[in-house]
């Protein structure tokens, strides 16, 4: 008598929720209090969130082009969230109009929100489920979102791994999507840092608190190379988000105040591709 | 147009511009894109600070732009008031032109407020609407979920009940209402508690309070209940925990099916593998059920007796009297046998055919079971009733008992069967008692009987020669072909311990026709090694064999295949076999003979011969049994070498006489001494054999002893190493 596993989420907007708090950190409103008063208490302890998540969103930016340039034209986003300035089927559609979209995120809300947005669009589908279950999500995204596996597709991962606790073992998650995949599919992969700059360790904490939209594990360096598994990953391999082929009409040298990109950066990205 | 200093260079403006908002809020531009785009407004700007007539809605318009490309954050708003007062602080010289550029800000700020108000409301708005629509599919799922429940439970054809965990039903459903013929509303003042049941296995009950206390989640079982108008009904119930949030037992759901008919069936099914059709008592599967029930049995000193029987003689009134008739008499045996036996408890089945077995399960002692069985034997006796024929018949025992936990129930039937064979050979109408040496016995007679054939195919039967000597000048004129048995063990069984069980299997056949072969071929060789070797070759045959429809044939193949003359082959049949061939078998010994083969009596004397039959029969030679000559016919004496036995010594010579007025040649068995020699020979006897003269040898050692007279009187005694 299970119905679909999201269908009975609980919808309680007085739980912060990842999905929203990460809206809050780009400057949206897409969010409640209870997310406000949750990313207040991250961002005394790192300051620089969101800067740090405008720049992986940049970098999903960049990624994807570069992508639409290798002439991959499906793309399916785990993890979406709410959509926010930007999205990827708006710069996949600059690129390739008939390009397909698939969003997939476990929260009703974010998923609603996303429909709601996509309402008119044929090319873009917003679906929930849990990116855990990788045969129910491709099954889906195949049955709605018209994916087609015998061509090469684009597994998004970005900034949604480090939700994933290793008892769910992401390798292997990685490994069912990518061996589903056909080949010459790439694993766009982006994910916060453990042993990098040191506030990071601060945000895992405040995450596994019980009042948390969800517990954390952030990686390692040598464990996110290690969740590429046998796939070889695209230059510039697997480096801080923002140095991820930066745009060079982005160049920042006439600027004195840009931070420094240092080697702790605390997120890392990188893309692999299935021969 | 107001006064105005110098105004700013635009590309400078958007340039500091650009540096100041860049990383304040996340807008998806690259930084050339953004100074371009902040170029733009730099014009509009200017141009509107400039302007004669200042038109508020040019700032105001920027404001809302910065908005709309996501320059969502406060500080963009700052830094943008902040380049612009500084860029254009140049360019104001009067108070007309600090008042401009005061409205340029405000404007601007004002239009950034205004959108980013709007937006901040849109987006909340999207997102409440988002929840709200979120929330709706949930309970719209949660609802479908429920109603698609709530069909299940009222239309299913299983009954359901839900009870809270102190036992008080809160539901049931129509399926269970009609199933046990109450009311909802009886059902919902009655505890799970009132359906306890007479059939309920123990435990259950307990299993049912751990599943309320949340010791266990699931409990399946068959049960029975009675309804309300006190029919039993048998169901498969399945009872479920329903824990809440924390994990604490709320409800108990519990599904019942109707399982009456499948039940009744599967009774009837068990009772039908269990029992023999023809007389109703349990059969051999259930009797070993209980049998290895009660051999499982742990308690110390627990003993277990079996009481196996048939009937004596009951194919012959199955044959005579009819199948009908023969399965009157089984319903009347097994009848008797319930009615003696059951009462005390024991177990009486029908194995097959007319075979019965008693089971005690709490066998005291020997005597105890021997009662049983005597029981068992006067019940049979009774005379019955059939068809207007009063008869009476017997039955044989074998009575086993074990102490529990030893021998697996197939050993324990294996010995009984062999104790009942040991009742029916030891005269039939008793008992027997299962004896173990007795039954190692039987057990390595027939482990030594299944190896024979193996034996054979290996050559593990071998074929000694004792030297059949002429009396007149004690020189050896032929040999009495003796076979052995040598076990791969290096034991030699000699032909008493295994031709019998070859005469009982038949193996004799294969056996005979081999030794045989051999003998004749070792004639030959012996012959072929030294011409003056032509010994008359003398092999024991037996009855069976004669009967055998191949074996002249096979006698003629042999002489052929060897090579050796029929005249030098001596056949011999004991008296018993011999006076007991009629037809084909004697028409064998006539063309045997008729083709020169010799035929003897072997150990004349020990029967009944018909002597009127005997001389109608094909036989050259007479053999003396032993006991005659070595005096075995009475105690006390050392037979016809001891001068006071005259009784023996008359016996012989008659007997001597005897054969010789029939044509016959007179061998003697078993000499063992000079006098007995002598004597013989003064009672004219032809020739003889035994250890005076030689022990049966070794083929090789016969070549040795053709040249010179065998015994005391040619070598001092012939003494040949075996």
């Amino acid at each position: 008598m299970d119905g679909p596993s999201w269908a009975l989420t609980e919808v309680d907007i007085t739980r912060p929720n990842v999905a929203r708090v990460y809206d809050f950190y780009l400057g949206g409103s897409h969010n409640f209090e209870s997310d406000r008063t949750f990313a207040h208490t991250v961002l005394e302890v790192l300051p620089s969130l969101p800067r740090i998540a405008q720049e992986n969103r940049a970098f999903l930016r960049r990624a994807v082009l570069h992508l639409c340039d290798q002439g991959v034209d499906q793309f399916l986003d785990l993890g979406s969230g709410i959509p926010t300035a930007d999205n990827v089927h708006e710069v996949v559609h600059m690129a390739n109009a008939a390009a397909r979209v698939v969003y997939v995120d476990h929260d009703p809300v974010a998923v609603m929100h996303s429909r709601e947005l996509l309402r008119d669009n044929d090319r873009a589908v917003a679906i929930a489920g849990d990116l855990r279950e990788p045969r129910r999500i491709l099954d889906d995204a195949v049955t709605h979102g018209h994916l087609d596996l015998d061509r090469p597709l684009a597994v998004l991962l970005v900034s949604v791994l480090h939700f994933v606790g290793d008892e769910d073992d992401p390798v292997e998650l990685i490994a069912e999507y990518m061996d589903a995949a056909a080949p010459g599919s790439y694993l766009v992969l982006s994910h916060a840092r453990i042993d990098g700059q040191r506030g990071a360790a601060d945000v895992q904490k405040i995450y596994n608190q019980s009042w948390s939209p969800n517990p954390m594990r952030m990686r390692s360096r040598s464990e996110i190379e290690g969740l590429f598994g046998d796939l070889p990953v695209i230059e510039p391999g697997v480096v801080p988000i923002p140095r991820w082929r930066p745009d060079p009409s982005d160049d920042d040298s006439d600027d004195a105040g840009a931070p420094a990109i240092g080697d702790d950066y605390p997120g890392l990205a990188g893309i692999g591709r299935r021969d | 147009m107001h006064d105005a200093g110098a105004l700013p260079n635009a590309d400078q403006l958007a340039q500091a511009w650009m540096l100041a908002v860049a990383r304040t809020s996340f807008v998806p531009m690259s930084r050339r894109n953004l100074r371009a785009y902040l170029l733009v407004l730099t014009h509009n700007l200017l141009d509107a600070f400039a302007a004669a007539e200042f038109d508020r809605s040019v700032p105001y318009d920027v404001g809302t732009a910065l908005v709309a490309t996501h320059f969502t954050e406060v500080a963009s708003l700052e830094r943008t008031l902040a380049v612009l007062g500084a860029q254009l602080a140049s360019a104001v010289t009067t108070q007309a032109g600090a008042a401009r550029l005061a409205a340029l800000q405000g404007a601007l700020a004002a239009g950034y407020a205004q959108a980013l108000q709007d937006r901040t409301r849109a987006e909340q708005e999207r997102i409440s609407a988002s929840a709200f629509a979120a929330r709706a599919a949930a309970e719209q799922a949660r609802w479908n979920s429920e109603a698609r429940f709530e069909a299940i439970f009222a239309e299913s054809v299983i009954g359901i009940g839900v009870a809270d965990v102190e036992g008080r039903i809160l539901e049931v459903n129509r399926s269970l209402c009609e199933m046990l013929g109450y009311t909802s509303e009886e059902f919902l003042r009655n505890p799970i508690w009132s359906f306890i049941h007479a059939e309920d296995s123990p435990g259950i009950w307990t299993q049912v309070s751990d599943l309320l206390d949340g010791a266990r989640d699931h409990l399946r079982l068959e049960k029975a209940y009675y309804r309300k108008d006190g029919a039993e009904i048998w169901t498969d119930l399945v009872l479920s925990l329903v824990r809440d949030q924390a994990g604490l037992p709320r409800f108990v759901v519990a599904m019942v099916e109707n399982i009456t008919e499948r039940y009744h069936l599967q009774a009837r099914l068990r009772h039908q593998a269990l029992h023999d059709p023809l007389t109703s008592l349990p059969n051999r599967t259930m009797f070993f059920e209980r049998l290895e029930a009660a051999l499982a049995d742990s308690r110390p000193g627990a003993s277990v007796g079996v009481c196996f029987l048939d009937l004596d003689g009951f194919k012959a009134i199955n044959d005579t009297l009819g199948h009908d008739q023969g399965d009157e008499l089984l319903r009347t045996v097994a009848e008797r046998l319930t009615t003696e036996l059951g009462r005390d408890g024991h177990l009486v089945a029908r194995m097959g055919g007319d075979e019965f077995v008693v089971l005690v399960e709490h066998a005291q002692g020997v005597d105890h079971l021997q009662r049983v069985a005597q029981t068992v034997l006067d019940a049979v006796r009774r005379p019955v009733r059939l068809d207007n024929h009063e008869i009476t018949v017997s039955a044989s025992v074998g009575i086993v008992q074990r102490d529990v936990g030893e021998p697996v129930a197939a050993e324990l039937m294996k010995a009984a069967d062999t104790t009942l064979y040991w009742a029916k050979t030891d005269g039939r109408d008793r008992y027997a008692l299962f004896d173990a040496e007795r039954h190692r016995n039987d057990v390595s007679r027939f482990e030594l009987s299944a190896r024979m054939p193996e034996a054979l195919a290996r050559h593990e039967f071998v074929v000694d020669y004792q030297p059949l000597v002429r009396l007149a000048d004690q020189r050896m004129v032929g040999v009495e072909a003796l076979v052995r048995w040598e076990l791969p063990t290096g034991e030699r069984l000699s032909p008493g311990q295994f031709i019998p069980l070859a005469e009982e299997t038949g193996l004799i056949v294969t056996l005979g026709r081999e030794i045989l072969a051999q003998a004749c071929r070792q004639g030959a060789a012996w012959y072929a090694q030294d011409p003056r070797t032509r010994l008359l070759v003398s092999v024991n045959i037996a009855a069976r064999q004669v009967r055998e429809p191949g074996i002249v044939d096979d006698v003629a193949q042999i002489l052929t295949d060897t090579g050796w003359p029929p005249g030098f082959l001596q056949l011999e049949l004991t008296e018993s076999d011999l006076m007991g061939t009629t037809g084909g078998s004697l028409a064998a010994l006539h063309t045997l003979a008729d083709m020169g083969v010799r035929i003897a009596i072997d150990d004349f004397g020990t029967g009944y011969s018909n002597l009127a039959y005997l001389r109608r029969l094909p036989v050259h030679v007479l053999k003396l049994a032993g006991p005659f000559i070595t005096g075995g016919t009475n105690d006390s004496s050392d037979g016809i070498g001891d001068e006071t036995d005259q009784v023996d010594l008359e016996v012989v010579s008659i007997l001597i006489r005897l054969a010789h007025t029939l044509g016959l040649s007179v061998t003697a068995e078993s000499v063992e001494t000079a006098a007995q020699l002598e004597r013989l020979r003064g009672l004219g006897c032809d020739m003889g054999q035994g250890w005076y003269f030689a022990p049966a040898v070794d083929p090789d050692a016969i070549p040795g002893l053709v040249d010179r007279p065998l015994g005391a009187l040619g070598a001092a005694r012939t003494v040949i190493p075996q």
